[in-house]
């Protein structure tokens, strides 16, 4: 990202919110949708032009659990930790996930493409356990149906890549 | 989008589209909620409409998305209305037969019927549905039935007549009066008196005053709230308008989890919609109410359920609670007079106003007023969202409308209310569910989770897990919650790995009582709830993990051992090709083995055994 990039982007953000200093949660939460994550410059851009202090941008940051200060993956895995989840499996899920990713919650895997996170409780505990991939939800889980799941993403990413190559 | 300046205009607004609505049309609904969505629903959808398109029923029958009708667990669900035919667990290749029966003169299709597991017999309507059938759906009436993204629809239901009502013929004292009477009190949990929260806010000096509709529901297995602001955006609407007239606030905000996005979409579709039509913004319906509201985001933290966390954050501030009083009924956002509600709460108040506060008097137990919505999740056959009058029992609840634990496991407890409820047992089943009674066994209502458990689920890895997550959400502005809840998980998990000993029972249950009792906010004072609860019903099971070092639920990793009972194995070989230690080993048709010192205890192979032939011990 260069920096020019963000600072456009960020004077559009905050011009939606018309200098409402109240708005700086609200205003972070459209940073991170359009950038993925709050980047060092993003925050100190954010600081220039609100004159909120960077100090605290960055207690925000790190007090919600809705931001990350890392990059987080192409396709980002939310796996429900809530109470029904946990007790028909939701562990086990998040367990298996970091294996076959090699990566722990709250990290992306090398190549960038999955993000793992956990989330207490996504609303949908009927179809616990559940886990939420690239912004759909998938209910139900069990090893297999999981296998499926990452290997279509997977697919769609090389085909994207392709796509781009040509 | 229609104007509406009078009283007047709104009810012929109302009169038009209930004639042209009240053909009988026949319309398919699809829900289209969060669940269903996940299970598939858009695709039937899609499959439904090109179905229609196909077989030339284009006008014989409406198709219509709605919200979500609480029966998850059978999603996709698809209603045939008026008939009132429920065909649950569609998928895109029985869209066909669905419109064909349509057109033949609505002959179920029966495959597509929900079955009684009781009685093997075919259910043909909703509300037969034993699920549905021992309900009382007051707030949820309308869910499944109007679409979320349409006001018009909501309108033609009796939407917004309470606000008419309210301000072309009531006092705002009168309104509160009505909201006490009727004996509401909050549904986040803790149950206050909502008519006289309103009444302390209405007589707080300072101006302006706010309204807030909380709907950041962080309890972890809770999701009524979503479930209402995804399919009736509008009754929460009215409620907050009908409270900020009595109040005399003049400005309001929803408070929504940034973990539900379609809830944040179809509340920001139903301002813009009731902006648009008079209903929202500077003189409402020619009353000289002036009424604005506004959406905020919440960032993920479950503290910000908290009210005094909740209004710093929608100030922009770390969402940490302070002391209170001054409570904000005094001084709240911006230092003014602010009501803050919950979701329930606020959908309860059209329903009071226009069937009259004795109506909503004569539902429920002697200080428990109304209906509750809970969330029957878990170890349990029905899953999904009920609504019940308060007072209920456990037992009707979990049994009757949840059809109890799936076949072969046996009730164990019951998690109400959340990480600051507590663990009740079978010894409790006939437990009147409502405020005081939930207190009393050392539970609360909380926002209304109940998480079944069987004989398969460990408590003391339960109390761990909500420890787990409290000492995660403790925002750590107090002591005894930021360092109690850690001390407490430490001697948790070391019970769970086979290190503890009697005497950190002791030690636990001291914690405990010492968190509850100085934490600074309500989420502090009640973490230690599910520890306390755990021990004083399932003490034995505690015992167990420190005297034998054994879990008898066979949860707890270091003191269990898999092995494979070789009689019931056929050797087909999925649990050794799963398997991520390749701790098993097996000739194909031929009984397989764990070699137990490889084994992690991961329990990938015992859930996918077809056969049940890995055992725990």
């Amino acid at each position: 990202m260069t920096e020019g990039v963000a600072e456009a982007q960020i004077r559009r953000i905050l011009d939606r919110y018309q200098g409402d200093r109240a708005a700086i949660v609200a205003v972070l939460q459209d940073v991170q949708e359009a950038l993925g994550y709050l980047p060092q410059e993003a925050l100190v851009e954010v600081a220039v032009q609100t004159g909120v202090p960077l100090s605290q941008l960055y207690s925000l940051a790190t007090f919600y659990r809705a931001f990350s200060l890392k990059p987080r993956g192409k396709c980002q895995i939310s796996v429900c930790q809530g109470t029904a989840c946990h007790v028909r499996g939701g562990r086990l899920l998040l367990e298996k996930l970091e294996r076959d990713l090699g990566i722990k919650a709250g990290e992306t895997t090398g190549d960038g493409l999955f993000g793992l996170e956990t989330v207490y409780c996504a609303g949908a505990c009927a179809l616990a356990p559940l886990m939420v991939i690239g912004g759909e939800y998938q209910g139900r889980m069990n090893p297999i149906k999981l296998d499926k799941i990452i290997a279509k993403y997977k697919k769609g990413a090389i085909d994207e890549l392709v796509v781009e190559f040509r | 989008m229609n104007w509406l300046s009078s009283f007047d205009e709104l009810s012929r607004y109302r009169l038009r589209l209930t004639a042209e609505r009240s053909d009988l049309r026949p319309t398919l609904t699809v829900c289209m909620s969060t669940g269903c969505t996940a299970s598939g629903s858009p695709e039937v959808l899609r499959a439904l409409m090109e179905a229609q398109r196909k077989l030339g029923a284009e006008g014989r029958f409406a198709i219509k998305r709605t919200g979500c009708h609480g029966f998850c667990e059978r999603g996709p669900l698809v209603v045939l209305r008026p008939h009132g035919l429920l065909y649950q667990q569609v998928e895109e290749k029985d869209a066909e037969a669905i419109v064909a029966s349509i057109i033949d003169g609505v002959r179920p299709v029966e495959r597509l019927l929900y079955q009684d597991p009781a009685t093997g017999v075919r259910v043909t309507r909703e509300e037969q549905i034993p699920f549905y059938q021992k309900q009382t759906r007051l707030l949820l009436a309308n869910n499944g039935h109007i679409d979320p993204t349409d006001i018009g629809d909501y309108v033609a239901v009796g939407g917004y007549s309470a606000l008419e009502k309210v301000l072309s013929s009531m006092k705002p004292e009168q309104v509160i009066d009505a909201v006490k009477r009727a004996g509401l009190r909050g549904r986040g949990g803790a149950g206050f008196p909502t008519g006289r929260k309103w009444e302390l806010c209405r007589s707080a000096e300072g101006w302006p005053k706010y309204v807030i509709c909380n709907a950041d529901e962080g309890d972890p297995g809770a999701f009524m709230d979503r479930s209402l602001l995804e399919a009736n955006p509008h009754s929460v609407l009215e409620g907050l308008l009908i409270g900020a007239y009595a109040i005399g606030a003049e400005e309001g905000y929803f408070y929504i989890r940034n973990e539900y996005p379609l809830a944040l979409r179809h509340v920001r579709t139903a301002i813009q919609q009731a902006s648009e039509s008079g209903l929202l913004g500077e003189n409402i319906l020619g009353s000289g109410l002036n009424f604005t509201v506004k959406v905020c985001r919440g960032g993920g933290a479950f503290v910000c359920g908290e009210e005094t966390a909740l209004i710093a954050s929608v100030e922009g501030r770390l969402g940490e609670p302070r002391p209170r009083p001054p409570y904000p009924v005094e001084r709240g956002l911006w230092g003014k007079p602010t009501d803050i509600n919950n979701v329930k709460s606020w959908a309860s108040v059209p329903l009071i106003i226009n069937n009259g506060p004795e109506w909503f008097a004569s539902i429920g137990t002697e200080h428990s007023k109304g209906t509750m919505i809970f969330s029957l999740v878990g170890k349990v056959r029905n899953t999904g969202l009920v609504e019940v009058p308060m007072g209920i029992t456990l037992r009707r609840l979990i049994f009757d409308i949840g059809g109890g634990p799936p076949p072969g496991r046996a009730f164990k407890a019951v998690q109400a209310g959340g990480p600051s409820g507590g663990c009740l047992p079978a010894s409790l089943l006939d437990l009147q569910v409502d405020y005081e009674q939930l207190a009393a066994a050392g539970s609360m209502m909380g926002s209304g989770g109940m998480v079944v458990m069987d004989d398969r689920t460990c408590m003391v890895n339960v109390a761990k897990y909500f420890l787990t997550f409290t000492a995660d959400e403790s925002c750590g502005k107090c002591v005894p919650c930021r360092e109690g809840t850690k001390e407490m998980l430490a001697i948790l998990t070391d019970i769970t790995e086979g290190r503890g000993s009697n005497g950190e029972l002791e030690k636990l249950e001291e914690i405990a009582h010492w968190v509850k009792d100085t934490a600074l906010c309500g989420l502090g004072q009640t973490a230690p709830n599910p520890v306390l609860t755990t021990l004083r019903y399932f003490r034995d099971e505690y015992v167990a993990h420190t005297e034998q070092h054994k879990c008898p639920a066979g949860v707890c990793r270091a003191l269990i051992r898999y092995y494979i009972e070789e009689s019931e194995c056929p050797g087909c070989g999925l649990c050794r090709l799963n398997c991520p230690s390749t701790a098993i080993k097996g000739d194909k048709q031929k009984p397989h083995a764990i070699d137990d010192a490889k084994c992690e205890r991961c329990g990938v192979c015992v859930e996918l055994c077809k056969f049940g032939a890995i055992k725990v011990e």
